[in-house]
């Protein structure tokens, strides 16, 4: 028996194992939720906005593992999500997002909430297509699922007009598609990998690069099982952060732009670059020409267009990083002997420890510290900014912790709502977002989603009043001409803001705000309060809670390298 | 070590559908890929249309541009006919106006040298202007063009592209 469109969508995600959707309503999807409020055991979220929708879905899904499905409508509803789609693409989330078409008589006539979703998004989603025929929409939901979670993970727009929800057709949805011109790598080529293990165990100063590809293949227990065998010291990317228990004697730290010290002067001068998972971004090479000058470099990534794309190569090698993992490790026999240069690193670490300022207050270090002891597990979000970055250098990375952070397109506002999303998809883990004043207002909106769900989820404010990250260039490299990095109210007669006044008033006041939803607010001015109030911010059960902590404007992230300078050349002080 | 800038060729096999040439195009304009020309058709399969593409780029980005364009999942199969024995043409018509009786004689002329190696037709004519068919490679293409500008002052050109097939020595092997 035939049945409708918007039937055989919902089947479809029923078969997809999908058991929570993130939507938002509109005239062209309005048939879809008609039908999905029919629907029992499907967990429907109304967030306040779709670009923290898909930041949502962001979350869900590297919580869980899991696809994140988001249901947008036309126009409006479908740019929205744009940008949420685009942290997806560059941080490579499984997500399909559903959008709402106008109906098909009515596309190209500039209608009502008429936009072409589909080509605004091509080149940031792995496929996207508008289901032409009520009989193609079965097929292409399943290469929706199959594209956005095999290979290497992405986003997937698939655009339904309104007549397709709500005319008849076949009721069948399909166990597989076979798709031509898809092929994710699912092998590992051999002889490239006992190549690559030869070079390694030769090399005097061996070091693995683990980057969020090793995350994503979840393959970091393989990852510290190969390094412990053979005694290799192991740096992360941003994305990688996680992959390999910060407290392990092998790990060193984060490498890049804000990494350690030990970790870029590691890189800067091993002999032989393990790169597994990453794609070498500029925020993690620095100068191209001066990148492990050095080394002989292998690199492992699912992506073959990743690889010798800005760092040229040695060895490449296009596999999985579980795959190669795996059977890199029937190879490892005995441990080398990296005594010498693990002291070298040592050294490098001690002469220049990560290890900020404490006579200014409260300091960033200290909140992370303290963040450490009171969720020692679970999930750690943040925005893009400072706080970030000190989030980066001083989150600890038990095993089974994990590290949600927006790397690739470092999207403000990202943070809250994709904490919200991973406590949708993880209800049994602390989840502790940490945020800057300045990116935690462009999706704050979403308070009201967190409370109508009863999520007890920890919100960190790091607030130093000042778009900090773009402060932090105007004070180091713009003659501290700090024009609209100031979130507050100060202003001299010149209409510029006050940088150094003491006590300036800002806006707005977040702990009223907070209270104002029904969540708690705590507001942080010394270091003896932090821990009494992270541990009291635990203790929530059905409601967030929102902690601010004030910090000094003038904080900045050290060490640092500046863009497109050597990773060896770093301002420490 | 950036080697050299030289004309590439690729030919790709894509699916039959709307959007395809958009995003494969796209892709050139979004990652500032030295786009030559691009020319697209349907096959002796009717879901299937093929490609010709002329890049210009050195060896490191050209390898990107083939790994990009494989990672499209409407691209079937990406061919590099750079090295490879090919057949080319592409059509070209060229207007000359505003010439007199010598003059014509004269592009009468041009077109027999250029008619070797394809095929160069006077298909009209007027009281003061003619107009060529030529199916040549490009190159044989340009210098025609550059011939006729410099004897010419009001030339019109339409140019198709160029299209690519393996010689059948390569396709059997
Ligand atoms: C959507 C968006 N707009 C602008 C930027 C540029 N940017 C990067 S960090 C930053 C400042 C963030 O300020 P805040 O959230 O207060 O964090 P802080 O750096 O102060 O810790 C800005 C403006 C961005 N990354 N994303
Ligand atoms: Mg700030």
């Amino acid at each position: 028996m035939d049945i409708t469109g918007r039937k055989l969508f919902v089947k479809a995600l029923q078969e997809e194992g999908v058991d929570t959707i993130f939507a938002y309503p509109g005239g062209m999807i309005i048939d879809i939720v008609d039908e999905l409020y029919k629907t029992e055991g499907m967990h429907v979220v109304l967030p306040r906005h779709e670009q923290a929708l898909v930041h949502e879905a962001e979350g869900y899904a590297k919580a869980t593992g899991k696809v994140g499905v988001c249901l947008v409508t036309s126009g409006p509803g479908a740019t929205n999500a744009i940008t949420g789609i685009a942290d997806a693409h560059y941080d490579s989330i499984p997500l399909v997002v559903f959008t709402g078409q106008v109906s098909q008589n009515l596309i190209g006539n500039d209608a009502f909430q008429e936009v072409d979703i589909v080509g605004m998004t091509r080149s940031i989603t792995k496929y996207g297509v508008t289901v032409k025929d009520r009989k193609d929409l079965g097929r292409i939901i399943k290469m929706a699922f199959q594209i956005a979670t095999s290979g290497k993970p992405g986003p997937v727009v698939i655009d339904i007009p309104k007549d397709i929800q709500t005319k008849s057709g076949s009721p069948d949805y399909p166990d597989h598609v076979d798709i031509r011109g898809y092929k994710p790598n699912e092998t590992v080529h051999i002889g490239q990998l006992k190549k690559a293990f030869k070079m390694l165990r030769h090399a005097k100063r061996p070091l693995i690069l683990a980057g969020g590809g090793v995350n994503i293949a979840r393959a970091g227990d393989l990852l510290v099982e190969f390094a412990e065998k053979m005694q290799i010291p192991v740096v992360t990317t941003i994305m990688g952060k996680g992959a390999m228990p910060t407290d392990h004697v092998l790990y060193i730290g984060n490498s890049g732009m804000h990494g350690k010290y030990a970790s870029n002067k590691a890189i800067s001068e091993c002999d032989v670059l393990f790169s597994i998972g990453t794609r070498f971004n500029d925020r993690i090479t620095g100068d191209l020409n001066e990148f492990a000058p050095r080394a002989k470099i292998i690199h492992v990534d699912i992506d073959a267009a990743s690889i010798s794309r800005n760092v040229v190569v040695d060895v490449p090698i296009t596999a999985d990083a579980r795959l190669a993992l795996e059977k890199l490790a029937e190879y490892a026999d005995e441990p080398m002997d990296t005594t010498k240069w693990m002291n070298q690193i040592m050294k490098w670490d001690d002469e220049y420890p990560l290890d900020m300022r404490r006579d200014r207050g409260l300091c960033p270090q200290i909140i992370m510290e303290e963040i450490n002891k009171a969720f020692p597990e679970g999930i750690v979000v943040t925005d893009v900014g400072q706080h970030q970055m000190w989030a980066t250098q001083y989150i600890d990375m038990p095993a089974g912790k994990k590290f949600i952070t927006s790397g690739g397109l470092g999207t403000m506002g990202f943070g809250f709502p994709a904490a919200i999303g991973a406590k949708i998809g993880s209800p049994d883990k602390p989840v502790v977002c940490i945020t800057g004043d300045g990116g935690f207002q462009m999706n704050m909106q979403e308070m009201a989603m967190a409370i109508t769900e009863k999520l007890p989820l920890v919100v960190c404010i790091i607030n130093n009043r000042y778009l900090g990250m773009v402060r932090q260039m105007q004070q180091i490299f713009y003659g501290k001409r700090y024009e609209i990095t100031y979130l507050g109210k100060e202003l001299d007669e010149s209409g510029k803001c006050v940088a150094e006044t003491e006590e300036p008033e800002y806006a707005p006041d977040f702990v009223k705000w907070a209270e104002s939803y029904g969540a708690k607010g705590i507001r942080v001015t010394s270091v003896d309060e932090v821990g009494p109030a992270l541990v009291e911010a635990a203790k929530a059960t059905d409601a967030p809670v929102v902690i601010e902590f004030m910090i000094a404007s003038e904080e900045i992230v050290l060490p640092m390298v500046k863009g497109g300078n050597p990773i060896s050349e770093m301002i420490l002080k | 070590m950036a080697s050299k800038m030289k004309n590439r060729w690729i030919a790709l096999y894509v699916e039959n559908q709307v959007g395809v040439l958009a995003k494969v195009s796209g892709l050139f304009s979004g990652k500032s890929y030295n786009l030559q020309s691009l020319t697209v058709g349907t096959t002796e399969h009717e879901d299937v249309s093929r490609m010709t593409i002329c890049v210009t780029s050195d060896d490191v980005t050209f390898e990107q541009i083939k790994k990009q364009l494989n990672c499209m999942v409407e691209v079937i199969k990406v061919m590099d006919l750079t090295d490879v024995p090919i057949h080319m043409k592409e059509i070209l018509f060229a207007k000359i106006k505003k010439i007199d009786c010598l003059q014509k004689q004269e592009v009468y002329q041009i077109a027999n040298v250029f008619d070797q190696g394809g095929s160069v037709e006077i298909t009209d004519i007027g009281e003061d202007s003619i107009l060529m068919e030529c199916m040549l490679t490009e190159r044989r293409n340009n210098e025609l063009i550059a011939l006729l500008k410099k004897q010419f002052k009001h030339v019109e050109v339409v140019r198709g592209g160029a299209v690519a097939i393996e010689s059948i020595s390569t396709s059997c092997r």
